[in-house]
């Protein structure tokens, strides 16, 4: 174990600052948009560049500090992006889908015309 | 081989990703994460996926890159959004007719949708081969539609369906 150097301990901090930036953006955005699909895209920003950021820092000041590369960290950023689409589609669809059936709202449709909801 | 192995990409993988996750190389680690990759790919060929052939490698590189770029830069595009002065969003549908029919490539073009924020990926009728998707900044539809064919449709129908 040996301490950081200071331009790598500035870099660590930078980075992990503006992940936490991006992921606090992210959430604000949840309170700041209007509805639920404007609302859905706000913590993508924390799933995205905030945790990058945060992941990158972390490979970066532990590798140094233990003196071997550790890149397994990065994974979690390989299946953050990876897993993100199946949880995302299925909240959207869900909305959607009620939004069809109980407000009766005529939202668009990958099947065409605007379907009608049903009585 | 084939038969022994049935999917020796998808083994190789999940070793690497087994080897990563344990932070060892030795003996003990190469057995077990040999084992469970030999397992583990033998039960995804029981699923009977798609086949998935990559013909392009260096285009897929290349999506790669230009979808890391895209990432950071509507990270910043949607900060400055809800951090904007801007009261009212125009948000907004957009339906996109696709070429693309692979299953693996529209895999990938539901995780490159999703994780580009300001863009989300809501349904997809594989009969009439539309998506539809929903955009946090809509100004014009059609710069979208082609935004999305010519910078990620593109590339994925050159990689899985050329």
């Amino acid at each position: 174990m040996s301490a950081l150097p200071p331009w790598l301990a500035v870099l660590v901090g930078v980075l992990v600052l503006a992940g936490a930036g991006f992921a606090c953006v992210g959430s604000f955005g949840l309170l700041r948009l209007r509805n639920f699909y404007q609302r859905v895209h706000a913590p993508t920003l924390g799933s995205t560049l905030g945790t990058f950021c945060v992941v990158l820092a972390c490979a970066l000041g532990f590798s140094a500090l233990q003196g071997e590369a550790l890149p397994t960290v990065l994974l979690i950023s390989a299946l953050l992006v990876l897993t993100a689409p199946v949880t995302l589609m299925m909240l959207v669809r869900a909305a959607l889908y009620r939004n069809r059936l109980e407000d009766g709202q005529a939202l668009p449709s990958a099947r065409g015309d605007d379907q009608k909801p049903m009585p | 081989m084939r038969r022994l192995l049935p999917h020796p990409w998808m083994a190789a993988l999940l070793l690497v990703v087994w080897l990563l996750l344990r932070h060892s190389l030795a003996p003990g680690t190469w057995v077990a994460g040999g084992l469970l990759a030999w397992i583990l790919a033998w039960t995804y060929g029981r699923l009977a996926p798609p086949p998935a052939r990559v013909r392009h490698l260096p285009t897929l590189l290349r999506l790669f890159a230009r979808v890391a770029a895209d990432i950071v830069r509507s990270n910043f595009a949607v900060a400055r959004l809800v951090l904007g002065r801007r009261r009212r969003v125009h948000a907004g549908f957009v339906a996109i007719p696709l070429a693309l029919t692979d299953p693996h490539g529209l895999a990938l073009l539901a995780c490159i949708i999703t994780s580009t924020p300001g863009t989300i990926w809501v349904e997809h009728d594989p009969q009439r081969s539309v998506l539809l998707i929903h955009v946090l900044d809509l100004v014009d539809e059609t710069v979208w539609v082609e935004a999305i064919k010519r910078r990620y449709e593109q590339p994925l129908l050159r990689v899985f369906q050329s």
